[in-house]
């Protein structure tokens, strides 16, 4: 199971694409990566001064008002400022990297503003996007400004013969006390130029990479990710431990517990035939009539604790025949309706453990007098709906059934939707990739 | 007496049935401890019937089914009884979807410890009916909805469709219930009637009841849809 899910990459490691890029020189300064960079720089810096302005101002003020009070709203402003900034740079990023940084922020649909206030504060999102906002003027401002002059300066020292011409005959001085004399002469400049243009292009992407980085590491869910992977992890590794526990718990039961009962009933068997040929032994042999009928019982509650544990009917004939033979045994009449193939078998054990929890819940707590189990595999997703006609108001928060079916559904990448408005019905569905 | 071959793969319990036939006046000719054994010595042996457990290696699943199944293919006369763990009906049917199933018993390993009961059914397997242990019928008549024609049946004639399944001729039916076998007869009729089955003798009478309870087409033995109403 742990081998077919994909565990998220942890952003900091994750390629930058410029940097790629550059790795081919030549098809680099063709393409239009260049341009790109030049063009992220460029509004990063036309950004990051006002930015660095308003928080200097917002910073200044603030702790000179602070004693006031209202200084501390301008503190708390800076702060969150960071917040909407975080989105634009996000966004602005795609220019030289295709693969998005994720928000890092909780959703808050319908949150009042102090609600928003307070939530963003206590993220650590919130400070990170904060410290990104610090360093955009006077790191990546700066150095983007130093590229894009770069830049403009070389562009002009390839234009140097065209302005040679156009404004003779003034004359022209590319270094201080040596006028050109002409066109071809300027065309030196030229070279120098396109020199630094080259030098240019490099440096843009050099610089717009490391912003790549800094933003993933400032501005993406880059704690969170890790914590979520190894999450993930732990996750699968307790489902496949829980899954191995209880193949090993149904095998030890059905090859000794149960054969030794069956074996003992025999011999009680046995005894009770050699002893009712004897009329004296009359009691002796209905103590052992007794003795049978009480392993026969011990037999039938370990048949059905050994059915909930892992159903063989399950791993032998597939999801249909082990679902029909639940709905067989239900108190509630059930109609089931399950057009599916034989499936992997992790997905035909959710599946499966799935129906007999929604069952057992519709018996003990639906009232309801009618289940429906529907099922079907459309493309490579498995669709199961159990239906029950009864009460509704079941709250799947407090099941912990619920909750462990979710995250084994979760774990192979499905969905476990539970409705159950007060006044019924309660539906249960899951779909979950076929492939497992 | 019935010479038999005995699949088992606890040690413990075939040493017990092997026990448990020999005083019932049988013979067992070879007890084996897996599938792959079961089907070299029915080969060899030809036995007057095959016992076997549904559950066997190497694979833990149902290979003493899949066996029994093979050799039945083979030779549809062979007798056949598989006692099993699981009242499962998925595997009755399995075993019931076959050409013939005359000689064909489904029980439930609990039924062993009634001995007198047991060696019964092995007696009426191996002159070809058809045995299936009375839970596996309850399980099947138990959860029927208003739709189906079962539901129309009286209770006493449940009774006797339930015994007529576990392989009880008229005569011995008769005599369980205390009723005369002119009594059964007119149960029976009129059960097939309501069941809208025609009424042909013996095993086919109760292949039909299943096939008709279980709600499953007799037709594909590689049941892979199913579909209960």
């Amino acid at each position: 199971m742990s081998d077919s899910t994909p565990l998220p990459e942890p952003a900091g490691f994750a390629p930058v694409t410029v940097l790629a890029a550059m790795r081919r020189p030549l098809r680099f300064l063709g393409s239009w990566w260049p341009w790109r960079c030049w063009a992220y720089l460029a509004s990063g810096f036309l950004l990051g001064y006002p930015v660095l302005v308003v928080l200097v101002l917002l910073l200044g003020f603030g702790l000179a008002l602070a004693v006031v009070g209202i200084g501390l709203l301008l503190l708390l402003g800076a702060v969150v400022a960071g917040v909407p900034l975080g989105a634009l740079e996000r966004w602005r990023l795609r220019w030289v990297e295709p693969g998005p940084v994720p928000d890092p922020h909780t959703s808050l649909a319908g949150a009042g503003p102090a609600a928003w206030l307070r939530t963003r504060l206590r993220e650590r999102a919130t400070w990170r996007e904060f410290a990104y906002a610090a360093l955009l003027g006077p790191v990546f401002g700066a150095a983007g400004f130093a590229v894009i002059t770069l830049l403009a300066f070389a562009l002009i020292l390839v234009a140097t013969p065209v302005i040679v011409w156009a404004i003779a005959p003034d004359t022209v001085m590319l270094i201080p006390g040596r006028a050109v004399s002409g066109p071809v002469e300027a065309l030196g400049g030229t070279a120098v130029g396109l020199a630094g243009t080259t030098v240019a292009a490099y440096a843009g992407a050099l610089l717009a990479g490391a912003q790549v980085k800094a933003a993933r590491l400032l501005l993406g869910p880059r704690v969170e990710a890790d914590r979520i992977l190894e999450l993930t992890r732990s996750r699968v590794r307790l489902v496949d431990a829980f899954e191995a526990e209880r193949r090993r718990i149904e095998r030890d039961l059905h090859d000794g517990a149960q054969q030794q009962l069956v074996a003992l009933s025999m011999t009680l068997g046995l005894a009770e035939l050699e002893l009712r040929g004897l009329p004296q032994a009359a009691g002796a042999a209905a103590l052992v009539a007794r003795g049978r009928g009480e392993a026969r019982v011990a037999l039938e509650q370990l048949r059905d604790l050994v059915r909930g544990i892992h159903p063989q009917v399950l791993t032998d004939h597939g999801l249909a025949a082990a679902v029909a033979e639940v709905a067989l045994r239900h108190p509630v009449p059930v109609t089931v309706d399950l057009d599916v193939p034989r499936l992997t078998e992790p997905v035909e054990v959710t599946a499966y453990f799935t129906v007999t929890e929604a069952l057992a819940n519709a018996a003990k707590h639906s009232g309801a007098s009618h289940v429906h189990v529907v099922g079907k595999v459309v493309g490579d997703r498995l669709t199961l709906t159990v239906t029950d006609d009864g009460r509704g108001g079941a709250d799947p928060g407090a099941g912990a059934g619920l909750a462990g079916l979710a995250d084994r559904v979760a774990m192979l990448k499905g969905r476990l939707v539970v409705s159950s408005p007060v006044g019924g019905p309660t539906r249960l569905r899951v779909e979950v990739p076929c492939s497992g | 007496m019935l010479r038999l071959i005995l699949a088992e793969d606890s040690v413990l319990l075939r040493a017990g049935l092997t026990e448990l036939l020999t005083r019932g006046g049988h013979q067992v000719l070879a007890a084996v401890g897996s599938a792959e054994e079961l089907v070299r010595a029915v080969e060899a042996q030809r036995p007057d019937v095959v016992v076997t457990d549904v559950r066997m290696p190497p694979g833990f699943r149902d290979e003493g089914l899949r066996a029994v199944l093979e050799l039945r293919s083979r030779d549809a006369a062979l007798p056949v009884l598989v006692l099993s763990q699981y009242v499962a009906t998925a595997y009755a049917t399995q075993l019931l979807t076959g050409a013939s199933a005359a000689g064909l018993g489904y029980l439930l390993k609990d039924r062993v410890g009634e001995v007198a009961e047991f060696l019964d059914a092995l007696q009426q397997v191996a002159e070809g009916r058809t045995v299936i242990d009375p839970e596996v019928v309850r399980v099947l008549l138990s959860r029927q909805s208003e739709e189906r024609p079962l539901a129309r049946l009286t209770p006493r004639e449940r009774e006797v469709l339930t015994l007529m399944a576990s392989g009880l001729n008229n005569q011995a039916l008769a005599a369980r219930l205390f009723i005369t076998e002119a009594a059964v007869v007119k149960h029976a009729s009129s059960i097939f009637m309501k069941l809208d089955l025609d009424a042909t003798e013996g095993n086919r009478r109760v292949l039909a009841v299943l096939a008709h309870l279980s709600g499953q087409d007799r037709q594909d033995p590689a049941v892979t849809s199913v579909r209960t109403r």
